[in-house]
């Protein structure tokens, strides 16, 4: 199933590393970015989310980080380090969430890590693709996220409101 | 000397490693069309080859960055480029300092054996 711009999002219910349920909502705007721990492609865009959910945070913008990778191929992406990553500052107040079933990431119709969506008030997906158009670039900041929250923030829509996600692939079980 | 590129499909770096390993190689004054480039599809073969991840780059059969204790399997490989920074692809300087090494060790190699007293013809 594809999500299109303008369609509702896909609700779910993730645990974080402590167990915590989350939701996405309740918020002017929500980002649900999905990553991993092994991805070169992740990592490098980390920081740049991570400053983002900070920078965002009085606005009232919500960032979710989901994993939905299968552990059991790819131990590095297990729980217990997600855990040490959370334990280790890495995500400095963004929840990390377990999608152990996967069925989030394949309601999102996920492709890639990272591959981020940004939802609005009413849960309508308004943005997804990459965070910037350079992952080598830290001064590009997320530059794609910033430009669309702050679109949906002042009630005007994303431009673009799409682009290509560029990463890893999601690693499905077999 | 034997350049390979290793890579797997399902990580997109590699066209970029190719480009960066050419350049290099034509820096060197090397062939950039001698480089041997090998797919990894299968987690067996990934096991076989001793292949940590997407992409992977040995000069004479030795990797351009220490594999550490990376597991084999079909992934996209971490590297650092020399600023610090998370990168999918090997840092360029890394690949030209890897290849210069290789190329003076056979230099030496070869001149040994011209020089060697004890070679009988």
């Amino acid at each position: 199933m594809t999500v299109a711009i303008g369609d509702p999002a896909p609700a779910f219910a993730l645990p974080d590393t402590a167990g915590t349920m989350h939701t996405p909502g309740e918020a002017p705007a929500t980002v649900v970015v999905f990553t991993c721990n092994h991805c070169p492609y992740a990592l490098a865009w980390h920081d740049r989310i991570i400053a983002l959910a900070h920078d965002y945070a009085d606005r009232g913008v919500r960032v979710l980080a989901i994993n939905p990778n299968d552990a059991g191929r790819y131990p590095r992406d297990s729980i217990e380090a997600m855990r040490a990553r959370v334990q280790g500052g890495e995500f400095d107040g963004v929840p990390y969430l377990r999608d152990e079933s996967q069925e989030v990431a394949r309601a999102y119709d996920a492709e890639t890590t990272p591959d981020v969506f940004v939802l609005d008030a009413a849960g309508l997906l308004r943005y997804r693709g990459a965070p910037d158009a350079d992952y080598e670039d830290p001064s590009q900041r997320a530059a794609f996220l910033r430009d669309a929250l702050d679109a949906i923030l002042d009630g005007r829509d994303p431009e673009p409101a799409q682009t290509p996600p560029v990463g890893c692939s999601i690693k499905w079980r077999e | 000397m034997h350049v390979e590129l290793l890579f797997w499909d399902g990580c997109p770096s590699h066209p970029r490693a190719l480009a960066d390993l050419r350049a290099a190689m034509a820096g060197l004054g090397l062939d950039p069309s001698t480089v041997a480039i090998r797919e990894i599809d299968t987690h067996e073969r990934a096991a076989r080859e001793r292949f940590v991840g997407s992409p992977t780059i040995r000069i004479d059969g030795v990797d351009v960055q220490p594999t550490g204790d990376e597991p084999y399997g079909l992934t996209c490989r971490v590297y650092y480029r020399r600023d610090g920074r998370i990168s999918p692809t090997p840092d360029p300087a890394d690949v030209r300092d890897a290849l210069r090494a290789a190329a003076t060790a056979i230099d030496v190699h070869t001149s040994a054996v011209q020089t060697d007293p004890t070679e009988r013809r």
